[in-house]
């Protein structure tokens, strides 16, 4: 048995998903190797071969690679797979994006976005926006998985893994990265955060999430939202948290006029504490809260600001 | 009231008529006479909050309320749209599974889909299954271009459009909020966790919809009517030569950890209060 991670980076550094990975592979027992693939990305092999638990890194690097798409990172990974047992990568859109497309050019059942692992070819995952949990077994001679990275905690660094340099394949040239709009912020990324504040319909337009942003910077915290928020323009869509967005389980998560439809639950529920800000009472959000508070936001956000 | 083949005809729009002429040929296969075909599946409504069952065997779904999974509705709105706009000559509709699908594939047609696949069998199959299936209709119909959901709500899979895509050596635009066709390309949005990214994709490629892509219409008496008499294939699964078993096999399903409702409190100070010395969550 021997596991092989796709590491999680943007070129310029690891993303916390991949020590995650590590994690998660640990219970499948057998050597872990995590694969970088990218352009100009030595700097996260070395970052990524300080994890724990990691026996070796493999480093593909080129152009073809640098802006993840799917054909070319799948090609690779095809080429590399066969010594594997498990290809593990996370359930982020880059590891949901390429991972379906290794596991049927291997032929191979995917298994998605589990949250535990009960044997080397058993696993636990949500169903139905969570409110069913399948507990899955594969025949599959190989196992080709997306994990939920929030359900593990990730290995500490101080390793040193030898990294190694592997071919990059030929280019598919079937599509060409034209461009990016990456949100630039100095707040925690969301599926880092030990604390989320959201914002929902309620927060009536865009300009009122100044409202979040101020409480925000007081708790270090990250900013979401619901879909119905991101629908209606006030913010951008990486920050919805739920079903179809993100999923989140921060130390503390504030819902603030958000209803709590089973497609948001379905993103948070797995937070530590959950208060909910919201004038009704009835909000299917308190049954999820640990603390609610009635009442209207736009009172409760200023106070809140001050008393923090 | 409709009761001969002349006014049937009439009911056949330009573009349908485009088709008969020309959507069959290989060099049409892209461009502004390119098919598209739209997989759309059958699922538990998303209003329904489901229930696991007792034996945890699965989740019970007697009387429940099933529609089309709303990111394929999404992925017809945006094939007929871009057939409204002269991108496309036909719009292709297949589902796989039972006949109680017929029912998504008749709302596909009256929302303006052109024709009707059904892939019938009783079995549920994998993403891999199902993409290996669509893999088989894709070979015979030759679309330029394939628009499926990002992910079905009820497997939460998010696998089969990229799955397609491998197997038909295909281009994928995955999560997509924006699409534009330009002669053999498309340019595709795509949600990504950071942002957007936008790609250019060579033609015949798989496009999976996000939830801004579109806002699908609702269909019209008129239409539905019509879409009775538009063509509805059924095939069976095992016709097409592809293994339909399994390899991954759900051993139970259960209900997720209940949260239990914690306490109101009364005001700004109690919760702040709440927070530093009962749940210790900030400092
Ligand atoms: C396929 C599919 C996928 C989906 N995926 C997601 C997803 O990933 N994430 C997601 O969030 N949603 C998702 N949704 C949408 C989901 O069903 C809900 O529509 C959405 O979560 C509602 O957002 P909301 O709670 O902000 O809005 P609403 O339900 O409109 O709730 C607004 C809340 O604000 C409160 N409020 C209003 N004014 C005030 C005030 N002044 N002070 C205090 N409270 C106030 C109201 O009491 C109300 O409870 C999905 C839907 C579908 C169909
Ligand atoms: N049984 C099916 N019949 C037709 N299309 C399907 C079927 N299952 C999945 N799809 C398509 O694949 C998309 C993603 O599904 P999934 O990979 O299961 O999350 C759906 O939105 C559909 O477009």
């Amino acid at each position: 048995m021997k596991t092989l991670i796709i590491a999680e980076h943007d070129n310029q550094s690891l993303k916390p998903e991949t020590a995650r990975l590590v994690s998660a592979a640990t219970k499948l027992g057998g050597e872990i190797h995590i694969l970088v693939a990218g352009e100009n990305c030595a700097n996260v092999a070395d970052a990524a071969a300080k994890l724990e638990s990691t026996a070796k890194v493999l480093l593909a690097d080129g152009a073809s690679l640098g802006h993840q798409l799917a054909e070319e990172v799948a090609a690779l990974i095809v080429t590399l797979a066969g010594e594997y047992s498990h290809v593990l990568a996370a359930a982020t859109t880059t590891g949901k994006n390429i991972m379906p497309r290794v596991a049927a050019l291997l032929d191979v059942a995917q298994i998605s976005d589990i949250i535990a692992i009960e044997a080397p070819n058993r696993f636990v995952r949500p169903v139905y926006a969570g409110n069913a949990i399948a507990t899955v077994e594969s025949d599959e001679t190989q196992h080709v998985i997306t994990v939920r990275t929030s359900a593990f905690e990730g290995v500490v660094e101080g390793n040193s893994a030898p990294v190694e340099s592997v071919a990059v394949p030929a280019s598919k040239d079937k599509s060409t990265f034209i461009s990016a709009e990456i949100a630039k912020s100095e707040r925690p990324e969301l599926t880092a955060a030990n604390v989320i504040i959201s914002g929902g319909r309620g927060m009536q337009n865009g300009e009122n999430f100044k409202l979040l942003e101020a409480i925000a910077d007081k708790l270090g915290a990250a900013i979401g939202a619901s879909r119905a928020a991101v629908d209606a323009g006030f913010v951008a869509n990486d920050m919805q948290v739920g079903q179809t967005g993100k999923i989140v389980a921060p130390d503390l998560y504030i819902a603030v006029g958000i209803s709590g439809a089973i497609q948001h639950l379905a993103g948070m529920k797995d937070s530590k504490v959950i208060v909910a800000i919201n004038k009704d009472e009835e909000a299917p959000i308190f049954q999820v809260a640990d603390y609610g508070l009635v009442g209207d936001l736009f009172d409760i956000l200023p106070e809140l600001e001050k008393a923090l | 009231m409709v009761t001969n083949a002349d006014s049937a005809l009439s009911l056949v729009d330009e573009e349908e008529k485009a088709h008969m002429l020309f959507g069959n040929k290989l060099t049409d296969r892209m461009g502004c006479k390119m098919k598209i075909l739209v997989p759309v599946k059958r699922v538990v409504d998303y209003n329904v909050k489901v229930r696991v069952k007792a034996d945890e065997s699965g989740v019970d779904l007697t009387n429940a309320k099933m529609a089309m999974n709303p990111f394929c509705e999404i992925a017809v709105e945006e094939a007929i749209r871009l057939k409204e706009k002269g991108m496309a000559a036909e719009v292709v509709v297949v589902s796989i599974g039972t006949k109680a699908c017929h029912e998504q594939i008749r709302t596909a047609l009256a929302l303006g889909a052109d024709r009707g696949i059904h892939v019938n069998t009783e079995l549920s199959l994998d993403s891999l299954q199902v993409a290996k299936l669509l893999n088989k209709v894709v070979e015979k119909e030759q679309p330029g271009l394939v628009i499926l959901g990002k992910q079905s709500i009820d497997s939460d899979n998010n696998q089969t459009g990229q799955m397609l895509a491998a197997l038909a050596d295909m281009p994928q635009g995955t999560f997509a909020s924006e699409v534009s066709v330009e002669n053999d390309q498309i340019s595709v949005t795509r949600e990504v966790d950071g942002g957007l990214q936008t790609l250019r994709l060579n033609l015949p490629a798989v496009v999976t919809t996000d939830l801004r892509l579109n806002e699908p219409r609702y269909a019209t008496l008129p239409n539905i009517m019509k879409a009775k008499r538009k063509p509805l294939d059924t095939i069976e699964a095992d016709e097409f030569g592809v293994s339909l078993e399994s390899k991954v096999k759900t051993i139970k399903v259960t209900p997720p950890a209940q949260r239990s409702a914690g306490i109101k409190v009364a005001d700004v100070a109690e919760l702040v209060d709440k927070l530093k010395n009962e749940a210790k969550v900030i400092s």
